[in-house]
């Protein structure tokens, strides 16, 4: 470490390397749990999307119920629903599902999980309204299969219209991930709340936190303008 | 005549100021509830506990009209300095790192730590070794807190929570092995169900328990203290306790 560095940290009482050490764990947590639980979201929030545009209402409808259940209450309810409500399942202790559950990263990862989920579930059904009857009308000219239009016509057009929203959905998860604190994860928040406690300095303690979610943040920014640049290349101006 | 009229307004500037910062006519004291037996609210909505009846006699002799606050933990030491109350009269340990920030009175209680369980655990407490692995629950920011967190962090793993009644749900739902909490309010909240115990003997911490006031409200800690020695000596102080415990937590 630098020497003006190890200086600054030997002459001030909050910021010391232990300190730093815990802000550190609490920034692994933070980024191990919101970007855990966006991946998953994804990934289940793609089939579901394509399945909720379908026509068959015994197949959208459900989904529809889903979506509307977790984007109508407030992530902090479905969180306690799940960490406490789990363990007040009689006999659950003495099956497997306690070795996960046990554990408040898991009951968070899922209230995380099932959110992001249906949020980013109703962005990408959005996108796909969206794309033009005339592209899909090509493809079933073409002959191909409805699967082959999924993959190859409906979805690729779908990513350009959705990244922007869903840009907005990770960073509100980030945000949103700071609730975890609540359940004893010690995430970055809750690093803050502890070395708060500890020393009963407020302002040191949360502008430090609110200072590291910004890099986290702006990283995150910096990460989607260049994939909305790849993603978006032809509707640039020819000589821009 | 100039230089003389300006050491006046000074002069009365300093009279009027020292008469408003001497005024104790109303006294803002916050509480966090609930935290049983010492502040609580009963099933009809009021303030209760042994610190808000001590608080209500300490008004009495000092005949000053006292509101009284909710205020969560957290935000405790904050608001007091933010002036959006004038003491805190909730269990507040003394301890160094707060009486940089806080003034405290003299102590008006101490009560031990106590480590509480369910039924079919039991371990020596006082063995480091045996309580490796298990999983404590403390409520953050309290001595007992700092307690755990000095002499059991590195083997054990320590959960800190913003609420007892949140901790106490951990160890019904098993996913805390142990909770070291203010022996009073384990035996209210722990105790008071069934299957659960005490485990080993409860621990002297820390200093004492002390009302905590603005650093600059110096002659409001003396009326306090004056208040608080009073009651001590008549014997209301023992009367109040004696409502709400069966032993002696007087300091």
């Amino acid at each position: 470490m630098p020497e003006f560095i190890v200086e600054w940290l030997n002459q001030n009482d909050i910021f010391t390397a232990g300190t730093l050490l815990h802000y550190w764990d609490g920034l692994v947590t933070t980024v191990q749990l919101t970007f855990l639980s966006l991946l998953i979201g994804l990934v289940c929030a793609v089939p579901l999307a394509v399945l909720r545009t379908s026509r068959n209402p015994l197949v959208s409808g459900p989904i529809w119920m889903y979506t509307y259940l977790f984007r109508g209450t407030p992530l902090l309810i479905q969180l306690y629903v799940i960490y406490y409500g789990v363990a007040q399942i009689e006999g659950i202790q003495d099956t497997f599902w306690w070795e996960i559950f046990r554990e408040p990263f898991y009951p968070a990862l899922l209230a995380f999980t099932l959110n992001t989920a249906a949020y980013t579930t109703e962005i990408i059904r959005g996108a796909i309204m969206a794309t033009p009857a005339g592209e899909i009308e090509a493809a079933k000219a073409y002959g191909m299969s409805w699967f082959l239009r999924i993959r190859r016509i409906i979805l690729p057009s779908t990513a350009r219209r959705a990244v922007q929203a869903y840009s907005n959905e990770v960073i509100f998860m980030l945000h949103s991930s700071a609730i975890a604190s609540v359940v004893t994860i010690i995430d970055l928040t809750g690093a803050a709340r502890n070395i708060y406690s500890r020393y009963y300095a407020p302002f040191e303690a949360f502008i430090a936190v609110a200072l590291i979610y910004m890099v986290l943040t702006f990283t995150v920014v910096y990460g989607f303008r260049k994939l909305e640049q790849h993603l978006l290349k032809h509707l640039k101006p020819a000589n821009g | 005549m100039k230089n003389l009229l300006i050491a006046a307004g000074c002069a009365l500037a300093l009279v009027a100021g020292t008469v408003q910062a001497k005024d104790w006519e109303e006294i803002r004291i916050a509480f966090d509830v609930p935290y049983e037996p010492f502040e609580y609210k009963t099933a009809d909505g009021e303030l209760t506990g042994f610190e808000v009846d001590l608080a209500r006699a300490m008004c009495d002799e000092l005949k000053a009209d006292c509101t009284f606050v909710i205020q969560d933990w957290d935000g405790m030491i904050p608001g007091l300095l933010a002036r959006k109350f004038d003491a805190i009269m909730s269990s507040m340990s003394i301890t160094e790192e707060r009486a940089e920030r806080v003034l405290f009175s003299e102590p008006y209680y101490n009560t031990p730590g106590a480590w509480f369980a369910r039924e079919s655990v039991d371990v020596d407490v006082t063995d480091k070794s045996a309580l490796e692995g298990m999983s404590i629950g403390v409520q953050r920011g309290t001595t007992m807190d700092n307690y755990v967190t000095e002499n059991f962090s590195d083997v054990a793993s320590v959960k800190r929570y913003t609420t007892a009644d949140d901790m106490v749900l951990d160890l019904e739902g098993q996913r805390l092995d142990l909770v070291f909490v203010d022996f009073p309010v384990g035996e209210q909240t722990i105790l008071s169900r069934d299957g659960y115990h005490q485990v080993g003997e409860p621990v002297k911490l820390g200093q004492g328990v002390g009302v905590a006031m603005r650093k600059r409200d110096k002659d409001l800690a003396a009326m306090v203290n004056k208040a608080l020695a009073t009651l001590k000596e008549d014997g209301t102080y023992d009367t109040i306790m004696e409502k709400y415990f069966a032993y002696d937590i007087k300091m």
